[in-house]
């Protein structure tokens, strides 16, 4: 997107961030990446009852090549931690990361040498879905607020976070 | 040798019938077909979540509630025993004492800041049940994903319940509670009695009348603890038709 720091600011580039921005979150693939009880409700988030497709999301990428979100589904273990930051880094840009539940936002109740106390330590966190584990409602009302964060995003901001 | 119309049509559909029977019932890929053809006639089991919320169970832990009296006095006492149950320490309790002039709940101490981490609660529900006054209590709300950590910590001011119609808003003065005439607690001791000038009368002593004086039935002071939630408003629980078996 090299195109705006030629341009001055233009109509132009609203609308066509605007329809990017459509795009991009209204097909928000996310990665297959369940640590803990929480996937459990993830899975059933993409199962027939809750059903993720209506969003344009049923397809849980084995690789994270092909992926645009990250659901830190679980507790994240020290030894977790660098495996996460190369999935990661393996995603291609644009990418954004959902931290599900309490133990991916702050350990939750597991204050102990064992966990990263936040996923926000090792990667960005756009959005903090609370819960132990949250309900697949609670998963799909804080996805829909990242659907609505990133169609308010512009390129400037989302190149910046690469 | 010619048969009638009728008898013809009929054997047609009874030998139709019978073929679509074999081929559902009795063919490897008729039984397999036979499901998905089965389920077209099913009611849909998606939830359309945005639009329309399932009604979540009766008692759903959900996001807390701090509850009033009906005349507006905080039922919180300040006492801390929820941030001693709670196992993941979300719950941060500052007390303060009441005083003649500004009153927040009866008895001696009021919570001056209470405050709720959602980046460690797990909504066990421990918290409510070390509560000695029913001051929290769980809410079915459930939609507070934030994009901040710091926005998911909850303030007294978020916590808190509405001035339930007739209340007033805290701090109350003593001279306003004395006048309501409301005692707490069944009558047992309420606030120091050097506050109100009255005599304290040990619950010992206390005459077998005493629910009776205690306060008119109509202003005893009820909870707010009906959850006021659009997913409970409206009838009771709505059972899922497909669940009843």
């Amino acid at each position: 997107m090299g195109l705006e720091s030629k341009l001055p600011n233009g109509i132009l580039l609203t609308n066509v961030e605007k329809m990017v921005n459509y795009t991009r979150s209204t097909s928000l693939w996310p990665a297959t990446f369940g640590l803990a009880c929480c996937a459990i409700e993830m899975m059933t988030t993409g199962a027939p009852r809750h059903d993720m497709a209506r969003f344009g999301m049923e397809v849980f990428r084995a690789s994270p090549r092909q992926a645009d979100l990250m659901i830190v589904a679980g507790r994240v273990s020290n030894k977790m931690a660098p495996v996460l930051r190369r999935i990661y880094d393996q995603m291609s840009d644009p990418k954004w990361v959902l931290s599900m539940g309490v133990c991916a936002t702050s350990g939750g109740m597991f204050n102990n040498y064992a966990l990263v106390q936040g996923v926000d330590h090792v990667v960005p966190v756009d959005m903090y879905v609370p819960g132990c584990p949250p309900r697949p409602e609670m998963l799909l009302d804080g996805i829909l607020k990242l659907h609505e964060k990133i169609q308010n995003e512009t390129f400037a901001e989302q190149r910046a976070k690469a | 040798m010619e048969l009638p119309p009728v008898l013809v049509t009929t054997l047609t559909f009874v030998i139709l019938a019978l073929l679509v029977w074999v081929l559902l019932s009795r063919t490897v890929l008729g039984r397999g077909f036979s499901v998905p053809l089965r389920n077209m006639f099913r009611p849909v089991e998606t939830s359309q979540y945005p639009e329309k919320p399932r009604p979540v169970a009766p008692r759903f832990h959900g996001r807390h509630q701090l509850n009033r009296y009906a005349d507006g006095l905080e039922k919180c006492i300040g006492c801390e025993l929820c941030a001693w149950a709670c196992p993941a320490d979300a719950i941060y309790v500052q007390g303060a004492d009441n005083t003649v002039e500004a009153r927040y709940s009866p008895g001696e101490r009021y919570a001056e800041d209470y405050q709720i981490n959602y980046n460690r609660c797990i909504l066990c529900g421990l918290c409510i049940e070390a509560c000695p006054t029913r001051a929290l209590t769980m809410t079915h709300e459930y939609e507070f994903s934030a994009d901040q950590r710091s926005k998911l910590v909850y303030t007294k001011d978020q916590l808190i319940a509405g001035v339930p119609p007739g209340g007033d808003e805290t701090p109350h003065t003593d001279r306003q509670v004395k006048e309501r005439g409301l005692n707490y607690y069944g009558g047992l001791a309420v606030t120091p009695p050097t506050l109100h000038g009255g005599t304290y009368r040990p619950a010992g002593a206390a005459p077998a009348s005493r629910a009776a004086q205690v306060v008119p039935t109509g202003d005893l002071p009820i909870s707010d603890e009906q959850p006021t939630d659009p997913a409970t408003v409206g009838g009771p629980t709505r059972r899922d038709p497909g669940r009843d078996r």
